[in-house]
């Protein structure tokens, strides 16, 4: 059975057409890396994957059936952190407000969920931000905070989004390890977006591009090419190969890195108050 | 120094109404305490100010109709919480449009006391609380508001954990984040309500943002934050009026000053004996 499975799909951000007639499909244990300029759409496909954007047009199906809003197989790490800058409550109670934080009644954490989380968070290397209030993490170690709840839980399909923000770069490397051989060592099937394709080439099987409302899903050297990325990005697009590299220019500047600091940027602005 | 303080304490607790002050403090501070956790996580507070204030047009409006201010009260809040939680998003940042509004709802008060004679004394009680004037009929009232605040919150209080810590997840995850706020909000109207009988309308924030504000800096866990926050708020109560009751200054005053005390002790970190993290080096 496929993961993910998208037939004809059209998706619509209030007015704004986002990702126009796309079919693909993904299969189990599947490490995707998800790419594209800003705004091209990687947000919203995974909005879409959760349930929480209905198709315009077409179909979307998730482990064989409708995307619908809670499914328990999927987790997830949202890029958008409305995360209150001085929240004062520590870590280990803000995962646990995620376990099974639909139900009603009155919060409780059970032994053996304390023992998940503080396996989890051992696994990223946090443990001690079990205890640390939020407002006093740096953005890293929020982010940290993040990828151990979206990996817990037993999920069979992880969707990432952005999760190398904030982190410096060595740390960055050890996140995608991590999740692959995570998700390899239980067959799960990972979205990862980024802004920089080099660092996830040695972890991914396919990447998906997205752009212009189109999207483009194969291995690095059938994807990753000038014709395919000059029609998602809407420009002349050069691909230069060089010593295991990968580097995509418009005009001889290197987009993903233009992104990227532009997405630092935009970092700063938001999470480094703390 | 016991034998005094027992007898001090006894000499207060001969007098029937503060025997009432003091039951009705520690209900309504309970559940400002409780509720007022989750406003501050939730940062919310203003919400808390301005339905206290949508209160008061609800209060005065009872009174000129011959029902007792707390029903008005109630109403209003309720209706006005709803209101906000259904408007959500598009009320966020619209601080002007929420301030205009509160000095209708302010200014729809004063017409409503002006048709009412015995003006002064009602505006007074409404705005700056008379909990030495409740009486055993008040307590039931508060007790029942607070038996379906509290159970309320307790119907909601995972979702509304969720919700407010992370909600692009919580969505995702099926939290309906929207009858969530509603119902939150709701639950706050009920809890202005019971502390604007203690404080007044103008002096909510003492109960419902002081002290979960104060528990939040010294512990950072949801449970101890939440006792701590209800206890805090009983103690700053109790203590403001028996404050009050020996130096004749008012109660809410006295409350206010003890809730201002323990929130900026707890910033500058003297009450935890320890240097509050956001004056430490490097952070």
């Amino acid at each position: 059975m496929n993961v993910i499975e998208l037939e004809h799909a059209t998706f619509n951000v209030g007015n704004r057409n986002v990702l126009a007639d796309i079919s693909l499909t993904i299969k189990p244990g599947e490490f995707v890396g998800v790419l594209g300029p800003n705004g091209a759409g990687k947000t919203t496909l995974m909005r879409a994957i959760l349930g929480l954007l209905p198709p315009a047009a077409g179909d979307i199906r998730v482990f064989g059936r409708a995307a619908r809003r809670g499914n328990p197989a999927i987790g997830y790490l949202a890029q958008v952190r409305t995360m209150l800058p001085d929240l004062r409550v520590r870590g280990i109670d803000f995962i646990a407000s995620s376990l099974h934080g639909e139900r009603w009644g009155v919060p409780s954490l059970r032994e053996a969920d304390r023992r998940k989380i503080g396996t989890m968070l051992a696994e990223v290397g946090a443990r001690e931000l079990a205890e640390r209030p939020l407002s006093d993490m740096s953005g890293g170690e929020r982010q940290r905070l993040l990828l151990a709840q979206a990996l817990l839980g037993e999920p069979r399909l992880i969707l990432l989004d952005e999760p190398l923000i904030s982190l410096d770069y060595h740390y960055q490397e050890a996140v995608i390890d991590l999740v692959r051989r995570f998700a390899r060592d239980r067959n799960i099937t990972v979205l990862f977006s980024a802004h920089e394709l080099n660092q996830l080439i040695g972890a991914l099987d396919r990447v998906l591009y997205l752009g212009n409302g189109h999207a483009a899903l194969g291995t690095v050297e059938e994807v990753v090419t000038a014709p395919v990325l000059s029609r998602l990005y809407g420009t002349e697009i050069d691909v230069v190969r060089a010593d295991g590299h990968v580097f995509v220019l418009s005009r001889g500047r290197d987009v993903e890195r233009t992104d990227h600091l532009h997405d630092h940027g935009h970092d700063h602005d938001h999470h480094h108050h703390a | 120094m016991t034998t005094v303080t027992t007898t001090i304490i006894t000499t207060m607790l001969d007098y029937d109404f503060m025997r009432n002050a003091f039951v009705a403090a520690g209900i309504a501070a309970v559940v400002s305490g409780l509720v007022g956790y989750f406003l501050v996580l939730r940062g919310q507070s203003f919400a808390g100010h301005a339905l206290s204030h949508i209160g008061f047009a609800g209060a005065t409006g009872a009174v000129l109709i011959g029902v007792a201010p707390i029903w008005g009260l109630v109403a209003f809040t309720v209706a006005a919480g709803i209101i906000m939680g259904v408007l959500g998003e598009r009320l966020s940042g619209r601080d002007v449009a929420i301030g205009v509004v509160l000095a209708l709802a302010l200014g729809f008060g004063l017409l409503f006391l002006h048709y009412y004679t015995a003006f002064a004394a009602q505006a007074t009680a409404l705005l700056f609380g008379n909990v030495l004037a409740v009486d055993h009929g008040m307590i039931w009232t508060l007790l029942g508001l607070a038996a379906v605040t509290l159970a309320a919150l307790a119907v909601i209080m995972r979702p509304l954990v969720f919700a407010s810590l992370q909600p692009e997840l919580a969505e995702a995850k099926g939290v309906p984040l929207r009858f969530i706020s509603i119902a939150f909000l709701t639950v706050v109207a009920l809890a202005v309500s019971q502390s604007v009988q203690v404080v007044g309308i103008l002096l909510v924030f003492s109960l419902m943002v002081g002290p979960p504000a104060t528990a939040q800096q010294l512990v950072t866990g949801l449970w101890s934050g939440l006792i701590l926050s209800a206890g805090l708020a009983v103690a700053e109560a109790w203590l403001g009026i028996a404050v009050a009751y020996y130096t004749d200054w008012p109660v809410s005053f006295c409350i206010a000053v003890l809730s201002a005390l323990g929130y900026f002790l707890s910033r500058t970190g003297w009450l935890a004996g320890r240097t509050a993290p956001h004056l430490r080096p490097g952070t």
